[in-house]
């Protein structure tokens, strides 16, 4: 059963200059129901864009996305974003930014209050609930985010470097928090990051993204995710073929960062 | 300059009171009196409130001390009253010479004085009697009990014995005399250091004025009402300007067609400054409360439009995204993220837009008025009721402060997030 189809996904727009850019080209690919598929790629590969395509906050000049057998045109709460710094709402409480999505959609307390409470309880902010959000530390935040995108209950969750901007030990705490929430919603997700490791470890499928134009450069199906669920995320680093994988794409990354050095190198000579 | 010096004597003074002696007593042991780097970090500066409270006790000390006050112990030496005397030589055309002495009876101004009892004294050089205000001076024509005139050939060859000339003037015990062109006597008495009234008045005076325009008023309003209108012109201008202002600044940082349109006409009225309008205000509305009104609402609006606009365009994108994609519609978008993420901008627009409508009105009330604070100072300063003046730009100051205390409480109230962001 497919859910979310990618069909020959194609993005170009003109410069001031007159010349132009193809951030995308040609991509395409299917998610399942349920799967976490990881995004990795040397920055300016396109994969920010690809994932504001797919919340449709842009529109691709060529190709089509399908939901659920329904063209995506535009944002929707069928699909949730959660965002490299929380974007939450500062004038209003942690329950209050959590239950943000059923408000705007109309429903009474009664209907998601205790969808709400058991997603704070999930992310471990009960005790914080009526706090404001300036007051809790990045990580707190980052929860406060993710618990939000749940609560409104969407068939894709979309994220943009979610850890991104968490120390090292806070980003490893939310990364078993994303795959336990993974396991015990059955969302689809697509994930965004800069590190390989973390591609490695949340990925199900991991997809590799080239620059200039974007593309598609590989993609791998991945068994970590489903070892990493419920476990110490460091003992599915210790598998050697972790080790290898990992070798593997940053070496891939690297030799194509190093490509678009040498081009730039060339086009300034 | 002596006021200078002294007013920097009492800084350095209280300065090193209260470090060496003040500081010893209690000591404070906080984070910061913990730094050693101190000098360069702003965090580390904090106003000082034993300053501030010596600052104003020294100001009020001053003004005390230099305008004769009554409630401050300690004087600048203030004009010479009382009764003193010189003495003039009279030099007659045959080259004799003769003293007469002047007898000038100082008084306050204001108080009752007569010319003090004299003998006329021996001699063709008669003795003369005089009064004088206290800073102010008098011309003596010596010679008009003298037996021999000027027209004569006499002249004054000396006083108290030092010799002068016509254009001279010389220094006797409680002032000086100056000997005019045409050879008169002019006494000034010793003025002290102390202001006149008329320049500076006690600061009693001012708070006598303050009770008695309370009560009994000032140009038809009692002091009351003159606040009262100003602030309502203030208010009811900045409430119109912001009830236009806001949406408008909403509407230009929302869409391309009315940012397009507006812009020119904001960005060139913005630099006006209100004060330039206030001629073609009274031209069109005259002077009564419209034409304030119309004028305080034009320099209250362009500040709030350029806030409104500002606070829309501060919405960082990622939390706009964040509502739709969590099912907003674009009322509530408005509603939930723009209005609220604007507040923090508005309510600095609405502080800079107080104080521009408070100086407004007070600068358009000097222009033209029938009432408010600013015309009761303009009107007594033509009057040289200088005491009442001050109150009045005591007044305004206070005033304009408690506008910005309590726009400031007002955020913290209710915008408790700005600048955690």
């Amino acid at each position: 059963m497919s859910t979310l189809s990618i069909e020959n996904i194609s993005m170009r727009f003109d410069l001031p200059n007159g010349s132009h850019v193809q951030a995308l080209k040609d991509v395409s690919l299917t998610l399942n129901t349920g799967e976490l598929m990881s995004v990795l790629g040397p920055s300016g590969c396109g994969k920010t864009t690809l994932l504001n395509i797919l919340a449709g906050f842009l529109a691709p000049t060529e190709g089509r996305i399908m939901l659920n057998d329904h063209l995506v045109t535009g944002p929707d709460a069928e699909r949730g974003m959660v965002f490299q710094q929380g974007a939450l709402f500062e004038w209003m409480s942690v329950r209050d930014n959590v239950s943000f999505g059923p408000r705007m959609a109309g429903k009474r307390e009664k209907q998601w209050g205790e969808t709400v409470d058991h997603l704070l309880d999930v992310v471990g902010l009960q005790g914080f609930k009526d706090k404001a959000v300036y007051e809790l530390s990045g990580g707190m935040q980052q929860r406060v985010a993710l618990a939000r995108c749940l609560a409104n209950d969407p068939d894709v969750i979309l994220m943009d470097e979610p850890l991104g901007a968490l120390d090292a030990l806070t980003r490893e705490k939310m990364q078993g928090l994303v795959l336990k929430l993974w396991k015990e919603t059955g969302k689809t997700i697509i994930l965004i990051t800069h590190s390989v490791e973390e591609a490695l470890l949340l990925g199900e499928r991991l997809l590799v993204m080239a620059p200039r134009p974007g593309r598609i450069h590989k993609e791998y199906s991945l068994p970590f995710a489903d070892d990493g669920v419920g476990r110490d995320l460091r003992e599915v680093k210790k598998n050697p073929e972790f080790g290898e994988k990992r070798e593997e794409i940053l070496s891939m990354i690297w030799d194509m960062e190093e490509e678009i050095m040498g081009r730039s190198e060339e086009a300034s000579a | 300059m002596t006021i200078l010096i002294l007013y920097v004597v009492i800084f350095a003074a209280a300065f090193f009171l209260v470090r060496f002696g003040v500081r010893k007593f209690r000591q404070m042991q906080d984070f910061t009196s913990l730094k050693t780097v101190t000098f360069g970090d702003e965090s580390a500066v904090k106003p000082d409130r034993w300053a501030s409270v010596i600052s104003i006790v020294a100001i009020f000390l001053l003004w005390g001390a230099f305008t004769g006050s009554q409630w401050v112990p300690i004087h600048a030496p203030g004009p010479f009253v009382g009764d003193t005397q010189f003495t003039y030589t009279l030099e007659a055309p045959d080259g004799r010479r003769d003293d007469a002495t002047v007898y000038a009876r100082v008084f306050k101004v204001g108080a009752d004085a007569e010319e003090p009892e004299i003998q006329p004294g021996d001699g063709f050089a008669k003795n003369d009697a005089i009064k004088v205000g206290a800073w102010r001076s008098e011309l003596l024509l010596m010679d008009k009990n003298d037996e021999v005139k000027r027209k004569e050939g006499a002249k004054v060859v000396a006083i108290d014995g030092q010799p002068v000339a016509p254009g001279e003037t010389v220094r006797v015990v409680d002032g000086s005399v100056a000997v005019t062109a045409k050879g008169s006597l002019n006494f000034s008495p010793a003025k002290g250091m102390q202001m006149e009234p008329i320049w500076l008045p006690a600061p009693e005076a001012v708070v006598a004025r303050v009770g008695e325009i309370a009560s009994e008023g000032y140009q038809n309003f009692t002091l009351w009402e003159h606040l009262f209108w100003s602030l309502f012109r203030v208010i009811v201008g900045f409430v119109i300007g912001a009830a236009v202002g806001i949406p408008l600044g909403y509407a230009m940082g929302l869409s391309n067609w009315f940012r397009g349109w507006f812009d020119p006409i904001v960005e060139f009225m913005r630099p006006v400054p209100p004060l330039a309008l206030i001629p073609l205000v009274i031209i069109w509305a005259g002077i009564g409360e419209s034409g304030k009104i119309i004028l305080l609402f034009l320099a209250a609006l362009w500040i709030m439009t350029i806030s409104a606009r500002a606070g829309v365009s501060g919405v960082a994108i990622s939390k706009v995204h964040a509502a739709y994609s969590l099912g907003a519609s674009k009322w509530q978008l408005m509603r939930h993220v723009i209005v609220p993420n604007s507040l923090p901008e508005i309510f600095t627009g609405a502080r800079v837009a107080m104080g521009v409508c408070w100086g407004t009105v007070v600068a358009a009330e000097l222009v033209a008025a029938e009432k408010g604070v600013g015309m009761m100072v303009m009107v007594a300063a033509r009057f040289q009721n200088t005491d009442i003046v001050i109150m009045g730009i005591i007044l305004i100051g206070i005033i304009g402060y408690a506008i910005d205390i309590l726009t400031r409480k007002a955020e913290a109230w209710l915008v408790p997030w700005k600048g955690r962001i």
